[in-house]
């Protein structure tokens, strides 16, 4: 593939060069725009947003909205800022994530290496998930976390996510690890490893790059989900659920700069997630393990 | 009893039956090659023994104990895969320690037992790589210490040459031929290849859809194949078969083929009472190596017959020079010294030695047997 990807590489003149590097770069404008306007206004302070215009830099640098939004801000009936909210959502997605990435690991290794009578069936119910509505489980949802003692608290949010995120993170590993070696799996067995032995030492340390999609597939979901927060989160909101109470709130003046750095404050996990977990979303781990 | 028995041995995929009674008895120390087509049964029968198939029927024993549904970490094998096998995270030292580890082996033995296995193989510089680090023949290699290591009564061998190119293969295959000279160990060996067959086994099992066609040593499998398929898939270029009728003459076996202008002639056994075949069609079975000039026939033998025969083509071959001329309507191939003085579109004096020569029964195919 890198050969035919070198040959076309080779083969497009300077001028076809140039057109679709001019082409991606409007692209990128285009997609950065609404950041930097975010990013501007987020330091400026209010009266120059309404006074004039929303592109020019800030005449007034100040990081005051940012501290409001953190802090200070009026979220719901208390001033507390979005820090609490944060940090729910920060307790509710690293252990939803953790748990449903593991789980769905478990589930794709016995899926491809531990074959049982009916499993296609199995696959096939849990990949049916992955196409269900949120809405349409709410309800039952809510009844199961009622009958769970677990409505309105950070354990029953990570059980939703937990149960809702299974099916991809499940499909993920299972096609990731049908294309692993069985052979590695029976020379094991000989080898005298056990059932989890054989995931923990053989599977799992070659399992990065798919780890590395699924958490950020699932941290992008888990965090940025509304629904489920607003509908199960009680009195435990998570920060999308905040989000929206700050910048939907019908009392007093819109606070624009504030609702800005608030909005840059709830992206920012899945930009980190993505930055980092990007770099280590390497290839060719495989390599060596059979005869290529 | 041997050291590994094979009993009766049959597996089952549903209603598909892809071995059938299997019986093989392999003593201490033997070196057992199964060969066949593929297809044949050959990765199934050994997964069998290995532990990683269930065993539809009979019973496999190592050492007079049963194995049937003893997990495959308990039966004290040791396996090596066609695709090697090697566990990508670890590095190659930690590759073939890791039964040990498994079998909960102290370090300081697992240390010991490495360095012996490494110093064998020839591996010890390479013992802090990871196995996409290596070349095919150090890989496998490896895939070899690793079975090494663990000391089993049986290993088994899945057409572990198989994925390296033809002068690694032939390399590779001389050292496990003075490996098992050295330790001694029981050994079966899993491989299409037929030269790898002869060259390796004490014995060789030839199977085809699913049965073992004929059981036993290089020699008798090639001398003495039991049926036409065995002779046919055993020897490159194939044995020739050519269609004869048997005629007694003087108290002589004779098969009379026609040459390549339809005049017939007869070429005489050396012994056997072939009375019931008399007046019958048979299949003659000649080896390449036993039709040659006058001059390269074998000095040993008491049975060289002339045969005069028109030469279709020659094709030299380095060491050997083929030779294709028509016998009874079908291309039959000589295997001739290099600086036989054959040309091709010319008649020639063929030497075939009928000492080595086999008949077949049309019908069944088996060997006719003429003790
Ligand atoms: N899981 C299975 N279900 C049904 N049939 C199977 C299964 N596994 C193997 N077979 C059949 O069993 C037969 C023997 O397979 P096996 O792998 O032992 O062949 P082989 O002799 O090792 O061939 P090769 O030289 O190609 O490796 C084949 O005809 C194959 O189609
Ligand atoms: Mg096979």
């Amino acid at each position: 593939m890198s050969v035919a990807a070198q040959d076309t590489a080779v083969s497009t003149g300077r001028i076809t060069r140039a057109f679709i590097y001019l082409i991606l770069l409007l692209f990128a404008l285009f997609y950065l725009l609404p950041l930097y306007v975010m990013g501007v206004n987020s330091v400026k302070p209010l009266s120059e947003i309404t006074g004039g215009n929303m592109m020019a830099l800030p005449k007034e640098w100040t990081l005051d909205p940012w501290r409001s939004a953190w802090s200070t801000a009026q979220i719901g009936v208390n001033p507390t800022g979005l820090k609490p909210y944060f940090l729910t959502s920060i307790l509710m997605v690293v252990p939803a994530v953790a748990i449903s990435t593991m789980l769905g690991a478990i589930n794709g290794y016995i899926l491809t290496k531990w074959r049982f009578k009916g499993d296609t069936i199995i696959f096939g119910l849990m990949l049916f998930s992955c196409f269900i509505p949120f809405q349409i489980v709410l309800i039952p949802m809510a009844r199961v976390l009622g009958m769970l003692g677990m409505a309105g608290s950070i354990q029953g949010l990570i059980l939703v996510h937990v149960v809702y995120g299974l099916g991809f993170s499940t499909l993920y590993f299972r096609n990731y690890y049908a294309a692993f070696p069985t052979e590695l799996v029976r020379a094991a067995q000989i080898d005298g490893a056990g059932f989890f032995r054989i995931f923990w030492r053989i599977m799992l340390p070659v399992s990065g790059p798919i780890a590395v999609v699924c958490v950020i597939w699932q941290f992008t979901n888990i965090w940025n989900d509304f629904l489920f927060g607003a509908s199960f989160g009680g009195t435990t909101q998570p920060m999308t659920v905040a989000l929206n109470n700050l910048v939907q709130s019908s009392t007093g003046v819109k606070e624009y700069n504030v609702h800005f750095a608030a909005a840059i404050l709830a992206a920012i996990p899945t930009l980190i997630v993505y930055i980092v977990a990007g770099r280590y979303f390497v290839r060719g781990l495989m390599a060596g393990s059979v005869k290529g | 009893m041997g050291f590994l028995d094979i009993r009766n041995v049959t597996k089952s995929y549903g209603a598909v039956k892809v071995l059938h009674s299997v019986d093989i008895q392999v003593e201490e120390g033997e070196f057992l090659v199964l060969v066949g087509p593929s297809g044949c049964g050959k990765s199934t029968l050994l997964n069998m023994i290995a532990g990683l198939e269930t065993i539809s029927g009979g019973e496999i024993a190592i050492k007079d104990r049963v194995v049937n549904g003893v997990h495959p970490s308990k039966r004290n094998i040791a396996m090596v895969f066609q695709s090697y096998a090697l566990y990508p995270n670890m590095t190659v030292g930690q590759n073939i320690t890791f039964g040990l580890e498994m079998h909960g082996t102290p370090k300081p033995e697992r240390e010991r037992a490495l360095a012996e296995v490494a110093k064998l193989l020839q591996i010890d510089h390479l013992l802090d790589r990871k196995p996409g680090q290596l070349s095919g023949g150090q890989r496998q290699r490896v895939a070899m210490g690793r079975a090494l290591v663990r000391d089993p009564d049986v290993f088994l061998f899945d057409e572990p040459l198989s994925n390296l190119d033809a002068k690694l293969r032939v390399d590779m295959r001389t050292e496990i031929k003075k490996l098992h000279h050295k330790l001694k160990r029981t050994i079966v060996y899993v491989t299409h290849d037929q030269i790898e067959a002869l060259t390796l086994s004490t014995r060789i099992a030839v199977m085809n859809k699913g049965y073992v066609q004929q059981l036993g040593t290089p020699k008798e499998i090639y001398d003495s194949p039991a049926n036409l398929f065995v002779a046919t898939f055993m020897g490159s270029p194939a044995m020739n078969i050519i269609t004869a009728k048997l005629v007694i003459e003087g108290g002589r076996a004779q098969a009379e083929i026609t040459d390549a202008n339809g005049k017939p002639l007869r070429l005489a056994f050396s012994s056997g009472n072939f009375t019931a075949w008399e007046g019958r069609e048979i299949l003659l079975g000649i080896r390449p190596e036993a039709i040659t000039d006058p001059e390269g026939a074998d000095r040993n033998s008491h049975n060289i017959q002339p045969l005069h025969n028109m030469v279709t083509v020659t094709e030299p071959a380095g060491a050997d020079t083929f030779v294709t001329m028509t016998l009874s309507g079908k291309d039959v191939i000589a295997r001739m010294r290099a600086d036989a003085s054959v040309q091709p579109h010319q008649p020639f004096d063929f030497a075939v030695n009928m000492e080595k020569a086999v008949a077949f029964d049309p019908k069944t195919g088996d060997r006719i047997i003429t003790a």
